[in-house]
Protein backbone atom coordinates (compact mmCIF):
# COMPACT_ATOMS: atom_id res chain seq x y z
CA UNK A 1 0.00 0.00 0.00
CA UNK A 2 2.21 2.99 -0.97
CA UNK A 3 -0.13 4.99 -2.60
CA UNK A 4 -2.39 6.56 -0.51
CA UNK A 5 -5.88 7.73 -2.05
CA UNK A 6 -6.60 10.68 -3.07
CA UNK A 7 -9.55 12.41 -1.88
CA UNK A 8 -10.85 15.42 -3.88
CA UNK A 9 -12.41 17.26 -1.18
CA UNK A 10 -15.83 18.79 -1.96
CA UNK A 11 -15.82 22.00 0.55
CA UNK A 12 -18.63 24.59 -0.40
CA UNK A 13 -17.04 28.24 -0.61
CA UNK A 14 -18.15 29.89 2.20
CA UNK A 15 -20.63 33.03 2.23
CA UNK A 16 -18.56 35.81 3.91
CA UNK A 17 -20.63 39.09 3.23
CA UNK A 18 -17.83 41.51 2.42
CA UNK A 19 -17.48 44.05 5.00
CA UNK A 20 -15.63 47.62 4.81
CA UNK A 21 -12.29 48.00 6.97
CA UNK A 22 -14.56 51.30 8.27
CA UNK A 23 -17.60 49.64 9.11
CA UNK A 24 -17.00 51.20 12.40
CA UNK A 25 -17.42 54.67 10.78
CA UNK A 26 -20.90 54.26 10.16
CA UNK A 27 -22.87 54.62 13.38
CA UNK A 28 -21.79 56.58 16.09
CA UNK A 29 -22.09 53.61 18.82
CA UNK A 30 -19.59 51.65 16.58
CA UNK A 31 -16.98 54.64 16.58
CA UNK A 32 -17.28 54.36 20.17
CA UNK A 33 -16.42 50.96 20.54
CA UNK A 34 -13.24 51.07 18.87
CA UNK A 35 -12.81 54.10 20.56
CA UNK A 36 -13.00 52.14 23.82
CA UNK A 37 -10.83 49.52 22.82
CA UNK A 38 -8.34 52.13 21.34
CA UNK A 39 -8.22 53.25 25.30
CA UNK A 40 -5.90 50.37 25.40
CA UNK A 41 -3.37 52.18 23.50
CA UNK A 42 -3.53 55.04 26.26
CA UNK A 43 -3.31 52.69 29.13
CA UNK A 44 0.14 50.79 27.06
CA UNK A 45 1.11 54.50 27.35
CA UNK A 46 1.26 54.96 30.59
CA UNK A 47 2.74 51.74 31.74
CA UNK A 48 5.38 53.02 29.14
CA UNK A 49 6.02 56.10 31.03
CA UNK A 50 5.85 54.72 34.19
CA UNK A 51 8.79 52.34 33.37
CA UNK A 52 10.53 55.20 32.45
CA UNK A 53 9.82 57.25 35.04
CA UNK A 54 11.48 54.17 37.41
CA UNK A 55 14.55 54.40 35.19
CA UNK A 56 14.90 58.40 35.95
CA UNK A 57 14.34 57.19 39.51
CA UNK A 58 17.00 54.70 39.61
CA UNK A 59 19.56 56.74 37.84
CA UNK A 60 19.75 59.57 40.37
CA UNK A 61 18.50 62.73 40.62
CA UNK A 62 19.54 64.16 37.84
CA UNK A 63 17.95 62.06 35.08
CA UNK A 64 14.81 61.84 37.41
CA UNK A 65 14.60 65.76 37.26
CA UNK A 66 15.51 65.85 34.00
CA UNK A 67 12.65 63.37 33.05
CA UNK A 68 10.42 65.80 35.09
CA UNK A 69 11.55 69.04 32.59
CA UNK A 70 10.25 66.49 29.49
CA UNK A 71 6.89 65.62 31.45
CA UNK A 72 6.46 69.78 30.84
CA UNK A 73 7.16 69.99 27.65
CA UNK A 74 3.94 70.73 24.86
CA UNK A 75 4.00 67.53 23.44
CA UNK A 76 4.15 65.30 26.82
CA UNK A 77 1.32 67.84 28.04
CA UNK A 78 -0.49 67.05 24.99
CA UNK A 79 -0.20 63.65 24.90
CA UNK A 80 -1.07 63.05 28.94
CA UNK A 81 -4.54 65.16 28.44
CA UNK A 82 -5.47 62.98 25.57
CA UNK A 83 -4.68 59.59 27.80
CA UNK A 84 -6.26 61.08 30.96
CA UNK A 85 -9.04 61.53 28.62
CA UNK A 86 -9.01 57.71 27.32
CA UNK A 87 -8.07 56.19 30.60
CA UNK A 88 -11.40 57.95 32.18
CA UNK A 89 -12.98 56.68 29.33
CA UNK A 90 -11.88 52.90 29.82
CA UNK A 91 -12.95 53.32 33.68
CA UNK A 92 -16.35 54.66 33.54
CA UNK A 93 -16.83 52.01 30.73
CA UNK A 94 -15.31 49.26 32.43
CA UNK A 95 -17.48 49.92 35.74
CA UNK A 96 -20.32 50.28 33.36
CA UNK A 97 -19.86 46.96 31.57
CA UNK A 98 -19.49 45.12 35.02
CA UNK A 99 -22.60 43.91 35.62
CA UNK A 100 -23.21 42.16 31.90
CA UNK A 101 -19.81 40.44 32.75
CA UNK A 102 -20.19 39.31 35.86
CA UNK A 103 -24.08 39.16 36.87
CA UNK A 104 -24.93 38.43 40.18
CA UNK A 105 -28.26 36.26 40.80
CA UNK A 106 -29.88 36.28 44.68
CA UNK A 107 -32.16 33.86 45.05
CA UNK A 108 -32.12 33.61 41.33
CA UNK A 109 -32.93 36.80 40.11
CA UNK A 110 -30.19 38.94 38.55
CA UNK A 111 -29.51 42.09 41.01
CA UNK A 112 -30.51 44.92 39.04
CA UNK A 113 -26.95 47.27 37.43
CA UNK A 114 -26.48 49.59 39.50
CA UNK A 115 -26.07 47.70 42.43
CA UNK A 116 -22.71 46.40 41.07
CA UNK A 117 -22.17 49.80 39.10
CA UNK A 118 -22.87 51.69 42.51
CA UNK A 119 -20.02 50.13 44.49
CA UNK A 120 -17.59 50.14 41.70
CA UNK A 121 -17.47 53.73 41.57
CA UNK A 122 -17.11 53.85 45.23
CA UNK A 123 -14.63 52.02 45.49
CA UNK A 124 -12.51 54.20 42.56
CA UNK A 125 -13.39 57.47 44.49
CA UNK A 126 -11.75 55.63 47.78
CA UNK A 127 -8.96 54.34 45.97
CA UNK A 128 -7.78 57.36 44.22
CA UNK A 129 -8.07 59.20 47.47
CA UNK A 130 -6.35 56.77 49.42
CA UNK A 131 -3.62 56.80 46.78
CA UNK A 132 -3.56 60.43 46.41
CA UNK A 133 -2.98 60.66 49.95
CA UNK A 134 -0.15 58.47 50.33
CA UNK A 135 1.78 60.30 47.64
CA UNK A 136 0.80 63.82 48.65
CA UNK A 137 1.24 63.65 52.14
CA UNK A 138 3.92 65.39 53.39
CA UNK B 1 -8.95 15.11 22.42
CA UNK B 2 -9.87 18.78 21.26
CA UNK B 3 -6.91 21.23 22.07
CA UNK B 4 -7.50 23.49 25.01
CA UNK B 5 -7.53 26.93 23.95
CA UNK B 6 -5.17 29.71 25.53
CA UNK B 7 -8.56 32.35 25.69
CA UNK B 8 -9.60 31.96 28.79
CA UNK B 9 -5.86 32.26 30.54
CA UNK B 10 -5.91 35.30 28.45
CA UNK B 11 -9.09 36.73 29.09
CA UNK B 12 -8.58 36.52 32.62
CA UNK B 13 -5.19 38.55 32.42
CA UNK B 14 -6.85 41.19 30.19
CA UNK B 15 -10.29 41.10 33.19
CA UNK B 16 -7.69 41.58 36.14
CA UNK B 17 -5.71 44.21 34.11
CA UNK B 18 -8.14 45.82 32.99
CA UNK B 19 -9.69 46.50 36.58
CA UNK B 20 -6.27 47.43 37.75
CA UNK B 21 -5.84 49.92 34.83
CA UNK B 22 -9.83 51.55 35.90
CA UNK B 23 -8.93 51.87 39.81
CA UNK B 24 -5.66 53.33 39.03
CA UNK B 25 -4.04 54.78 36.47
CA UNK B 26 -6.39 57.85 36.20
CA UNK B 27 -5.33 59.02 40.14
CA UNK B 28 -1.45 58.54 38.86
CA UNK B 29 -1.73 59.80 35.36
CA UNK B 30 -3.41 62.83 36.76
CA UNK B 31 -0.95 63.81 40.12
CA UNK B 32 2.35 62.75 38.20
CA UNK B 33 1.64 63.23 33.93
CA UNK B 34 -0.65 66.49 34.94
CA UNK B 35 -0.99 67.94 37.64
CA UNK B 36 2.74 68.14 39.18
CA UNK B 37 4.46 68.53 35.98
CA UNK B 38 1.58 71.93 35.42
CA UNK B 39 2.40 72.80 38.94
CA UNK B 40 -1.09 72.39 40.45
CA UNK B 41 -0.01 70.35 43.24
CA UNK B 42 3.46 70.44 44.58
CA UNK B 43 5.13 67.59 43.40
CA UNK B 44 6.55 65.00 46.02
CA UNK B 45 10.83 65.42 46.14
CA UNK B 46 13.57 63.00 44.89
CA UNK B 47 13.98 61.92 48.20
CA UNK B 48 10.90 61.23 48.94
CA UNK B 49 9.89 59.42 45.89
CA UNK B 50 13.00 57.03 46.80
CA UNK B 51 11.48 56.65 49.88
CA UNK B 52 7.78 56.04 48.85
CA UNK B 53 8.83 53.65 46.42
CA UNK B 54 11.49 51.74 48.71
CA UNK B 55 8.61 50.11 50.58
CA UNK B 56 7.99 46.47 49.05
CA UNK B 57 4.57 46.94 49.39
CA UNK B 58 4.49 50.12 46.69
CA UNK B 59 6.67 48.19 44.78
CA UNK B 60 4.34 45.19 44.22
CA UNK B 61 1.49 47.62 43.32
CA UNK B 62 3.69 49.35 41.14
CA UNK B 63 4.51 46.11 39.61
CA UNK B 64 0.96 44.75 39.41
CA UNK B 65 0.59 48.17 37.58
CA UNK B 66 2.93 47.89 34.86
CA UNK B 67 2.23 44.29 33.75
CA UNK B 68 -1.53 43.41 34.32
CA UNK B 69 -2.74 46.49 32.39
CA UNK B 70 -0.06 45.73 29.81
CA UNK B 71 -1.56 42.25 29.40
CA UNK B 72 -5.09 43.87 29.16
CA UNK B 73 -3.75 46.16 26.52
CA UNK B 74 -2.47 43.01 24.75
CA UNK B 75 -5.70 41.23 24.54
CA UNK B 76 -7.69 44.37 23.73
CA UNK B 77 -5.55 45.97 20.69
CA UNK B 78 -5.42 42.52 19.17
CA UNK B 79 -8.93 42.04 18.68
CA UNK B 80 -9.21 45.74 17.83
CA UNK B 81 -6.39 45.23 15.23
CA UNK B 82 -8.88 42.25 13.88
CA UNK B 83 -12.14 44.09 14.38
CA UNK B 84 -11.26 47.72 13.21
CA UNK B 85 -8.02 46.05 10.23
CA UNK B 86 -9.74 43.26 9.59
CA UNK B 87 -5.79 41.70 9.34
CA UNK B 88 -6.57 38.42 11.05
CA UNK B 89 -4.29 36.71 8.70
CA UNK B 90 -1.40 38.61 10.47
CA UNK B 91 -2.43 36.77 13.70
CA UNK B 92 1.39 35.25 14.63
CA UNK B 93 2.74 38.61 14.35
CA UNK B 94 -0.13 40.50 16.15
CA UNK B 95 0.08 37.67 18.83
CA UNK B 96 3.85 37.89 19.18
CA UNK B 97 3.56 41.56 19.33
CA UNK B 98 1.12 41.91 21.46
CA UNK B 99 1.98 39.18 23.99
CA UNK B 100 5.35 39.46 23.85
CA UNK B 101 5.47 43.16 24.28
CA UNK B 102 3.48 42.97 27.58
CA UNK B 103 6.11 39.84 28.89
CA UNK B 104 8.65 42.25 27.80
CA UNK B 105 7.58 44.99 30.03
CA UNK B 106 6.63 42.91 32.51
CA UNK B 107 10.26 41.61 33.15
CA UNK B 108 11.58 45.56 32.57
CA UNK B 109 9.12 46.07 35.34
CA UNK B 110 10.24 43.51 37.55
CA UNK B 111 14.24 44.41 36.98
CA UNK B 112 13.60 47.93 37.23
CA UNK B 113 11.47 47.94 40.70
CA UNK B 114 14.34 45.23 41.84
CA UNK B 115 16.97 47.57 41.20
CA UNK B 116 15.24 50.53 43.52
CA UNK B 117 15.31 48.96 46.91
Amino acid sequence: MKDRPVYTEYHPRWYRARVSTYWWTRQWKYVKFILRELSSLSVAYFVVLTLLQLRALGGGPISYGAFQEWLKTPLAIALNIISFFFVLFHATTWFNLAPSAMPLRVRGKRLPDWVIIGPNYIAWLATSAVVAWLILRG
Amino acid sequence: MAKRSNEPFLWSLFSSGGTVAAFLIPVLLFLYCLAFPLGWLEAPSYQRTRALVSHPLARLVLFVVCSLPLFHWAHRFRFTLYDGLQIKHLNEVIIVFCYGGAVVGTVLAGYLLWNLS
